[in-house]
């Protein structure tokens, strides 16, 4: 899907500083090398399975599809990884990658705290040293995940300037990167950024489609007729998608957080709101203003709360491959407590996007057909906001 | 010769960086005038930007305290085209890629060379992607300045073949600040710079002292000062002009004694 220049149709690209050219360069080389190394993916499946507990289950939601009265439903448990969501996916790879790099301190930017938490997770298990850089407004929001990467032997920054959300936490770990190359590898959280990122993260998120394809098939002896994943960046949703790009029977469908609307100001739909242009290291859609400032986005969602969205899947919104679909504060809500009810899973507030818009859909369609959707993380994280959103103060 | 290679002509050039509409426009104007009278060979104009990645917190500061006065892209093109009616050295833009992307490249780069500015330098435009606006800079001629970084070992000849205007040499790993020391091997870096071109080149990244500035111009053309002038608006406010005009005058001195 990448041509040489780490494209994506027009989108992609490495618009970053000169200074980090030779480590961007350094990096596509080094997984060049790894990434068809059978010792290497020895030992990253090992690592999967073994401390990560892949694969993951892929779980048929009976009372839910019951419920709806439509499609069958199946949901892909990432939320089960160990440390509680897909990020672990990428850090691992990427953590391993640097560690044969020669480099021995991981960067990383985290939104809600679940890619700062699996980095701070692997820089332990392979005796590195973590920085991790958060908004401070989700360093508030989220106090209990910044407390677990302390734990986990990290040092936390709080990320002041901007809106203090997540684009302001990778714009902090870009300049941390340029101050410091020679034993720091940037382990970004999402597939985006200058290229390599976006393919290297891909790549190694892409085991979720790879085990929802055979999974399927096990089960249902066919493939699904739509997968559905929450999109901020796109890790998780990418992951899901790559290996069923070449099947164009499934339907690809990507939610984005509408925050209050799309008719707002106060929304992270890149895709519905945005427009083209070039930011942290690449073309692609962005949430900005006539002047090309990037605008302060919102959702509930610490997760989502991105003014981007990954070259590859504008690439695939163009194309008409995947579909882009915004759902709200209030949907996704309403999904948390739905599946909590319906099925006993608590699921992350951004993974709740995809269950409110498979609630839409499942009704809509033959109960012959099968969905699946990705649980991208686990809930626990997001109780005492969702109780917050309903009113209630809830102390953690 | 064009107004940029005529702030290198038998001397060492001293470069101001100024974010424009900080804290308001007629500040910058009035800044603009004043370090160009008191000896700045080159003004590097700031168009502020939400996100600038490459900034430290000095230069982030004055881009925050520009957008929240409401600056946009159109009045800076306003303020370039008055200035011009007096200042007469060269005036790049030192902006980020979106802004220019934003605007249009052919629409932005068109109302440059309209409006007298002299090139652009984008901080998140590596050489693998200037072709994003190279074609349209040569065809308005409007120069798009190169960088070479501490970390450009092996690219700094491929870099300094295709410079046009001037090259910012960047003096240190990091973002813009001001720093005690600079420890990087900047003769080196000269060295291959100047075997494979003709275009001059200027250091900038942390010199904020008049030692600092001889040093770097005696190193290589010139020398490139934004924190610190930044600093001092952000201490004088709307008042800053002739405290700039002070400090750019003992910089320039420096520089002219080397």
């Amino acid at each position: 899907m990448t041509n040489p220049n780490g494209r994506f149709g027009i989108h992609g690209g490495q618009y970053i500083p000169e200074t980090l050219m030779n480590a961007v360069i350094e990096l596509e080389e080094a997984y060049n090398k790894y990434k068809n190394d059978p010792d290497f993916n020895k030992e990253l499946e090992t690592l999967f399975n073994e401390y990560a507990g892949r694969p993951s289950r892929l779980y048929y939601a009976e009372k839910m599809t019951r419920d709806l009265g439509g499609a069958r439903i199946y949901l892909k448990r990432e939320d089960l990884n160990h440390t509680g969501a897909h990020k672990i996916n990428n850090v691992l790879g990427q953590a391993l990658l640097a560690k044969k790099m020669g480099k021995t301190r991981l960067i990383a930017e985290t939104g809600a705290g679940q890619h700062g938490v699996a980095t701070a997770t692997a820089a332990a298990l392979m005796g590195m040293e973590c920085v991790v850089f958060m908004g401070e407004e989700d360093t508030k929001r989220q106090a209990l995940n910044v407390y677990r990467m302390k734990l986990l032997g990290a040092s936390v920054v709080p990320v002041k300037t901007g809106t203090a959300t997540l684009k302001d936490a990778v714009s902090e770990a870009m300049r941390e990167w340029t101050s410091r190359i020679d034993d720091t590898h940037y382990c970004l959280g999402s597939v985006m950024g200058p290229h390599p990122f976006p393919t290297i993260v891909r790549d190694f998120q892409a085991v979720i489609s790879k085990e929802i394809k055979s999974q399927l098939l096990e089960k249902e002896g066919r493939l699904p007729d739509a997968v559905i994943a929450c999109v901020g960046g796109g890790s998780n949703a990418i992951g899901s998608f790559y290996h069923f790009i070449e099947d164009p029977k499934v339907r690809l469908i990507g939610c984005e957080a509408a925050g209050r609307g799309v008719d707002t100001f106060e929304t992270a739909a890149t895709i519905a709101t945005g427009r083209l242009g070039i930011f942290h290291g690449m073309k692609s859609y962005f949430c900005q203003d006539s002047d090309g400032q990037i605008a302060p986005v919102y959702s509930i969602s610490a997760g989502l709360d991105y003014p981007g969205v990954g070259p590859e899947h504008a690439y695939l919104h163009d194309t008409g491959r995947a579909e882009y679909v915004p759902v709200t504060d209030d949907e996704a809500v309403e999904a948390f407590e739905y599946l909590a009810k319906t099925e006993g899973i608590i699921a992350a507030i951004e993974s709740s996007h995809a269950v409110a818009y498979a609630r839409k859909l499942a009704p809509t369609l033959e109960k012959d057909k099968i969905i699946v959707i990705t649980i991208s993380g686990r809930g626990d994280k997001d109780c005492a906001a969702i109780a917050r959103y309903r009113g209630e103060d809830i102390s953690e | 010769m064009n107004r940029i290679a005529s702030a290198f002509e038998n001397k060492k050039a001293f470069i101001a960086f100024i974010t424009c509409g900080d804290p308001d426009l007629e500040t910058t104007a009035k800044v603009v005038r004043e370090a160009a009278k008191n000896g700045a060979d080159l003004i590097e104009l700031g168009i502020p930007f939400s996100d600038p990645t490459a900034e430290g917190p000095v230069i982030q500061g004055a881009n925050l305290r520009a957008l929240s006065g409401g600056v946009k892209t159109d009045m800076i093109f306003d303020l370039v085209k008055d200035l011009r009616k007096e200042v007469t050295i060269p005036m790049v833009f030192m902006t980020y890629a979106n802004v220019v992307f934003s605007y249009g490249a052919e629409k932005f780069i068109g109302k440059c060379s309209e409006a007298g500015i002299d090139g652009l330098i984008l901080p998140d435009l590596p050489f693998e992607e200037k072709d994003e606006f190279a074609p349209i800079c040569k065809k308005y001629d409007v120069s798009l300045i190169s960088l070479i970084a501490p970390t450009s070992a092996g690219r700094i000849a491929m870099i300094a073949k295709e410079a046009e205007g001037f090259i910012y040499i960047v003096s240190s790993l990091g973002v813009t600040g001001m720093r005690s020391e600079i420890k990087t091997d900047l003769d080196s870096i000269v060295k291959v710079v100047r075997e494979n071109t003709k275009v001059p080149c200027a250091i900038g990244f942390g010199i904020s002292k008049p030692e600092q500035a001889a040093k770097a111009a005696g190193v290589s053309d010139g020398a490139i000062v934004g924190s610190a002038i930044i600093k001092i608006i952000e201490q004088y406010g709307r008042d800053a002009a002739p405290h700039v005009g002070e400090y750019v005058k003992s910089m320039k001195d420096a520089i002219r004694a080397v």
